[in-house]
């Protein structure tokens, strides 16, 4: 454990009023990595972002980021890092360019600095097409990507994305995670919020799982996966009955249950003794199930585990997982 | 310093680009301008030609008007993400709030130059020299300057645009009850008390004497400490209610 931390926060707590957004937060992200706090909307990642980021005091807890203070040493904070919120913090009634320029100058580079470093993130972010045009003509994936050429105008330590991917469509979805593997590539730590299992497994070395304010679980992908959920075991049931009647045996174990496609899911690990062991206990006159299959878990397996419901809205995660 | 002036070039930009919202600024005093002078006018006694009397109070009543504007823009920006990213950039709030102002300072430069270009053209003959105008120009500066640092601090405060927008309601009509449009004299008992001793009436007494060459007496004293007062409070408000913000 000899590598320093870039992020290192322990029993953050924040409540407004009588409702408990943060409930004792523990987080610790080396240096050089992406870290990727993984949640449903709700479940505290804004709040959690905010106040690194300095911009929302704690009730209670302590967190040091960049090595210092985020209480005492704020100015030294603010100076090593650099925020992508989750509604894009660019002027629309201003030009690609001028935004960035603004960022420079206001982050103390002088006027021709700020124009090369403009000119420098436009191309780096392919938008020196759209450099003149008002950002309010821009496509969604096209202000994400100038809004986190915003944050870059100087190389910050630490970098905070918020939900970087929230609302884009799956092409600048994929060119969103290409630019964040680039910024680790240049030593930068990348502090990254989702509610996207696939984004998390896809881009953070280490992910912590919260769910309502508090931190349910932390690994790696591979060992939250392994750890939780394994190897998942799909049923196709024969018809409406077979299907209530393995769900019910199932109990809460049941995962990802999909009455219209007679299907339901529940975790294993993937031996044949135990896939054999299931298949006799739920379906004892092997009736009821006409197909299995074997899946490794995936993190929305993982979710479900820990939790009770899926990262995403559940009618949707349900149906395709 | 430099980050105000980086501020002052956004909020000057983005204002120039709000086209509609600069219509309104540019027109809408010529608007008031001319429904005083030709509708009302001939219906008021002030011992003038009208125009010559309510030049300053349209003006003023612009300004008023204008405030709105920097209420609502503050409070949008509140709203919107660009403020966190300033804060976690550590801009301070009286900078980021200074551009505000600013950009308000030159739209009501533009639409006092028209105003007074289009009176000039409908019979308003002022007489005063190089100093007197100096002075009517101050005036008025101060008088922008306090009511939007005013707005600002309003923007800051309220939860939504269109609460700030509601708030300045009040700015813009504080006008009316003083002696921009009407002498005060004609005005109910009740009302004169007030109208004499709300920080309109002076500014508006200092500019009128100082176009016209008539005597200004206390009121241009009167004028600075309100605008000076207003500001100060305004600026001092503006600050900790930016820092407030980080809950």
């Amino acid at each position: 454990m000899g590598e320093p931390l870039a992020v290192e926060a322990t029993g953050l707590a924040k409540s407004y009023g009588p409702v408990s957004v943060l409930a004792g937060v523990d987080i610790a992200v080396p240096q050089g990595t992406v870290f990727s706090l993984l949640g449903p909307n709700g479940a505290g990642k804004t709040t959690t972002v905010r106040i690194l980021a300095t911009l929302l005091r704690p009730d209670r807890g302590q967190a040091r980021v960049a090595g210092f203070d985020i209480a005492r040493e704020r100015r030294q904070v603010r100076r090593s890092i650099s925020l992508t919120g989750q509604y894009a913090a660019v002027d629309e009634l201003q030009t690609g360019e001028e935004n960035l320029r603004m960022m420079a100058r206001l982050a103390g580079l002088d006027r021709r600095a700020a124009r090369r470093r403009a000119a420098e993130l436009l191309d780096r972010f392919d938008l020196t097409g759209a450099a003149r045009r008002r950002v309010g003509t821009y496509s969604g994936g096209m202000r994400r990507r100038l809004d986190l050429a915003a944050s870059l105008v100087v190389q910050p330590s630490v970098i905070f994305l918020d939900e970087p991917t929230t609302g884009l469509d799956p092409r600048s979805r994929l060119a969103m995670w290409q630019v964040v593997t680039d910024l680790v590539g240049s030593g930068m730590t990348v502090f990254l919020t989702t509610q996207y299992l696939e984004e998390a497994d896809r881009l953070a070395d280490k992910i912590s799982l919260i769910d309502a304010g508090r931190v349910v679980a932390e690994g790696t992908p591979a060992e939250l996966k392994q750890r939780f959920a394994d190897q998942r075991l799909e049923l196709h049931l024969v018809d409406g009955s077979a299907y209530e009647e393995v769900v019910r045996r199932l109990g809460p174990r049941a995962i990802a249950t999909n009455p219209a496609q007679l299907s339901v899911s529940t975790a294993t690990d993937g031996t044949a003794l135990h896939i054999r062991a299931l298949l006799d206990e739920v379906d004892p006159d092997h009736t009821a199930v006409r197909r299995f299959a074997v899946h490794t878990a995936t993190l929305d397996d993982v979710f479900l585990a820990l939790t009770g419901h899926t990262a995403t809205s559940p009618e949707k995660e349900t149906a395709d997982v | 310093m430099s980050d105000t002036l980086t501020m002052v070039g956004r909020c000057v930009r983005l204002s120039t680009r709000n086209i509609e919202a600069m219509m309104t600024a540019l027109f809408l005093p010529v608007m008031l301008l001319l429904l005083f002078v030709y509708l009302f006018g001939g219906a008021i006694d002030t011992g003038t030609k009208y125009v010559t009397y309510v030049v300053p109070g349209v003006i003023l009543l612009c300004a008023g008007w204008s405030s709105a504007t920097t209420a609502v823009t503050v409070s949008q920006d509140m709203q919107g993400g660009i403020i966190d990213r300033f804060r976690s950039m550590d801009i301070g709030g009286v900078s980021v709030l200074s551009g505000h102002v600013a950009a308000s300072i030159a739209r009501n430069a533009a639409s006092t130059v028209l105003v007074l270009g289009v009176a000039l053209l409908v019979g308003f003959r002022p007489d005063a020299g190089p100093l007197a105008w100096l002075g009517a120009v101050g005036i008025l500066l101060a008088f922008v300057l306090a009511i939007t640092w005013l707005a600002a601090a309003i923007g800051l405060l309220a939860k939504t645009p269109e609460a700030a927008s509601g708030f300045t309601f009040f700015v813009a009509f504080l006008p009316y009850p003083s002696s921009a449009f009407v002498p005060i004299d004609t005005m109910p008992g009740w009302l004169q008390g007030f109208a004499r001793h709300q920080p309109v009436t002076p500014v508006t007494e200092t500019v009128r004497g100082l176009l016209l060459d008539l005597p200004v007496g206390n009121n241009a004293w009167w004028a600075l400490a309100w605008c000076g007062g207003i500001a100060a409070m305004s600026v001092i408000l503006s600050a900790v209610l930016f820092q407030r913000r980080i809950r």
